[in-house]
């Protein structure tokens, strides 16, 4: 199987579906001649035409809008947020319009798009670029997220998202885009709502999204190397629809649940799923759930204090320990 | 037939100075401004044609800036907007069609105020009294493949596109067989099979959603256009600024109506946009073509929106089309200061002298089109439809309780597999 990066696996997504449907389009701030800002949409414009790949403006507020209005009349918008930061710009276009319009109809008007960009911290960037807004986007009835950890997955999701007939937003992260991994060549799907064990343990369910997930990963290998503990690392892969399922038998095979999340702590996405173990797994546990959370702070510029506000696979260590 | 701007005249030069003058003849100003546009606009006792009708113009010194060439006022009389390609052709039928939809706009808005102020129905009423005229000129030149998207005064476009009463008032009442099954309210009606895309609450939010709607129409080759209204307060939300750039970079066939009334909610226009000329002129630095009319006169409406439509569909040139309005309620039945900000003998002026319903009637007795037996009895026919309607809405069910549930996915609404993999609500 080709080993490509998460870049690389995205792009091919786009391609095979730019071809498949001609109701899909790229748009986005220097998607399109400049070759994306992170080189996402790489080689696309040349390949596809300026009517399928199209540069705009910085004008989130206005592109977000007219892709909400193109998928209303039947297109297929991939449209691309430099950073998912600059959602904010254009948020009443997402939330009230992309998240809301289908209800307010009366179910008569479906917003099949897709919003796509990084949405992460540790980049010494400063606060206003290091945004996670998965909470804020998944906390509305209407949108769906999805959060992949690596190119296979990154693929996979990115065509299901396309194909869907409901908004989804679908958070990269630009630590990930060189990462490598065995991606098939050709169209294929991952389903939305479906988590996945990337590694099976009988100790502790590790649960986390995007790049907390290779934290896990990398901790469950300290875990078992060092302290003989074997850890079981839950991706949720979507954050909504949510795998509930696949979440509470791991818990209810380790008795032990710590969440890592680069979101916040504070309304974040492992409050959910903590709310969502206490109601569910309350019996199966052997422990407080405990969270390795990205610190309640603003997303700090100097570079070392960044480093001490997200997850590391030492944070988790510790904390898994703690809970013996 | 529209005419390029000449320079002001030398007497109007003087009077324009006058105008210009900051602070305390501002106030002055504004108020000659507004007696000015008074006297312009055909009124609805008159029956003879006016000399001209123009909008509100603020220092017409500082329009010399505007490059002349862009600038199209609209024609200059009432016979030429009559003579119009767009209305020389209209048969009578046609013209009182335009009355019988006026009339049913304003006869479902009475009975909506009634029930409102009765306490029966709830939610925000932000009534289209006074404007029929735009939403009825701009449905009578859709051609079947344009598109039209509004804001939250929205039942007036519900209407003129051919929603139904019965539908449209149910939804006031929040009712399950509203058109959007009580789910959306006054402000949310949407129409895609009419190629109406609703009735949106937030202010200007809805126009790069007209932008979008244009960008499909070029995307799929159709031959039709966008028309996006907004209000005057809307103007000055940054995201339309946004729309205007993007829609002469991407040349849209996209029209974008300014229904200005002259409020954004208790702001007058004065206090709310600072304005060289108009507001449709803001539209020059991007580049976007712009005119204005007055909207009292459904002829001089169709002919300027008629014209600015074909253009968007045949050269995809966007363009920005402020019509003179006015509203007789507040901004919504809520608007405790209706008649605060403005003084009652304003909104008197209007209801009596460019009402457009009543301005039409008179056009079309003057043209030997209908008689007042007929007028009387369309109005009576709006009347009862409108009673009925909103017995319909009273007597119909409230939505099912599982219906909560419903519309908010598609993929869960239809089963699909992709509705079935994960939990998607995350009630008990």
């Amino acid at each position: 199987m080709p080993v490509i990066t998460y870049r690389q696996a995205l792009n091919d997504a786009f391609a095979e579906e730019l071809t498949r449907d001609e109701n899909v389009f790229l748009m986005g701030e220097e998607v399109a001649q400049y070759n994306g800002a992170y080189k996402v949409t790489e080689g696309l414009w040349e390949r596809f035409g300026s009517k399928r790949v199209i540069d705009t403006p910085i004008s989130e507020a206005a592109f977000l809008g007219l892709c909400v209005g193109a998928a209303m009349m039947g297109l297929r918008p991939v449209v691309e947020l430099m950073f998912w930061s600059f959602a904010y710009v254009g948020f009443d276009q997402i939330i009230n319009n992309a998240g809301c319009i289908r209800y307010m109809s009366g179910g008569l008007i479906n917003v099949p798009m897709v919003i796509r960009g990084p949405a992460n911290g540790g980049t010494n960037v400063g606060a206003t670029h290091s945004h996670t807004p998965e909470n804020f986007l998944a906390n509305t009835p209407g949108l769906k997220v999805v959060c992949p950890a690596t190119p296979y997955d990154a693929k996979g999701l990115m065509i299901s998202s396309i194909r869907d007939n409901d908004t989804v937003c679908f958070m990269e992260n630009t630590l990930l885009y060189g990462d490598l991994g065995e991606v098939p060549e050709g169209a294929y799907t991952i389903p939305l709502g479906v988590a996945e064990v990337k590694r099976e343990g009988i100790d502790v369910s590790l649960i986390a999204h995007g790049r907390a997930v290779l934290t896990c990963l990398a901790a469950a290998e300290i875990l078992s190397a060092e302290h003989g503990v074997e850890a079981e690392v839950v991706d949720l892969r979507s954050i909504r629809p949510l795998d509930e399922e696949t979440i509470l038998n791991s818990v209810a095979k380790t008795h032990r649940a710590v969440l890592v999340d680069e979101n916040k702590p504070f309304c974040g996405v492992s409050s959910q799923i903590a709310a969502l173990l206490a109601e569910h797994a309350f019996d199966d546990l052997d422990a407080p759930i405990l969270r390795v959370t990205a610190l309640d702070a603003p997303a700090i510029y100097s570079m070392p204090l960044e480093k001490l506000q997200l997850p590391d696979a030492q944070a988790v260590v510790a904390k898994v320990l703690s809970s013996f | 037939m529209p005419r390029t701007l000449s320079l002001p005249s030398k007497t109007k030069k003087t009077a324009a100075k006058k105008a210009a003058r900051p602070v305390a003849s501002k106030v002055a100003a504004k108020k000659a401004i507004l007696q000015a546009t008074l006297k312009a606009i055909p009124k609805a006792t008159s029956k003879t044609a006016p000399k001209s009708a123009k909008v509100p113009v603020k220092a017409v010194t500082k329009a010399k800036s505007v490059a002349p060439e862009k600038v199209t006022l609209t024609a200059s009389s009432k016979a030429e907007f009559s003579k119009s390609p767009f209305n020389s052709s209209l048969k009578p039928a046609q013209k009182i069609n335009f009355l019988r939809e006026m009339l049913r706009i304003r006869r479902f808005e009475q009975q909506a105020l009634k029930y409102y102020n009765q306490g029966i129905m709830g939610g925000f009423l932000h009534l289209y009294n006074g404007q029929e005229s735009v939403a009825v000129g701009t449905a009578s030149l859709m051609n079947g493949h344009d598109e039209i998207i509004t804001a939250y005064r929205d039942h007036g476009h519900a209407l003129a596109v051919g929603m139904g009463m019965n539908e449209c008032m149910a939804e006031l009442f929040g009712k399950g067989t509203g058109c959007s099954k009580g789910k959306g309210g006054s402000m949310h009606f949407f129409a895609p099979d009419k190629h109406y895309w609703g009735g949106h609450g937030i202010v200007a939010g809805q126009t790069p959603l007209g932008l979008g709607l244009a960008f499909a129409i070029k995307y799929k080759k159709d031959k039709g256009c966008a028309v996006a209204f907004l209000g005057d307060g809307a103007v000055n939300q940054g995201v339309f600024s946004e729309c205007l750039n993007m829609a002469a970079l991407m040349e849209l066939p996209i029209v974008f109506v300014i229904e200005n009334n002259g409020y954004s909610m208790g702001t007058s226009l004065e206090r709310s946009s600072a304005i060289r000329h108009s507001l449709a002129s803001r539209a020059e630095g991007f580049d976007v073509d712009w005119s204005l009319c007055s909207g009292f006169d459904l002829y001089e409406l169709r002919a300027s929106l008629g014209e600015a439509m074909e253009k968007a569909r045949t050269r995809y040139r966007p363009h920005v089309l402020e019509v003179a309005t006015y509203r007789y309620y507040g901004h919504s039945v809520a608007d405790a200061n209706a008649k605060k900000y403005r003084s009652p003998e304003e909104i008197e002026l209007y209801k009596t002298e460019r009402d457009p319903i009543t301005l039409w009637q008179n056009q079309l007795l003057a043209e030997n089109v209908i008689t007042q037996v007929g007028i009387d009895k369309i109005d009576a026919e709006a009347k009862a439809e409108a009673a009925a309607a909103a017995e319909f809405g009273i007597a119909s069910p409230w939505p099912p309780e599982e219906s909560i549930f419903e519309g908010i996915y598609h993929e869960v609404d239809h089963k699909t597999e992709a509705g079935q993999t994960g939990r998607f609500f995350f009630s008990e």
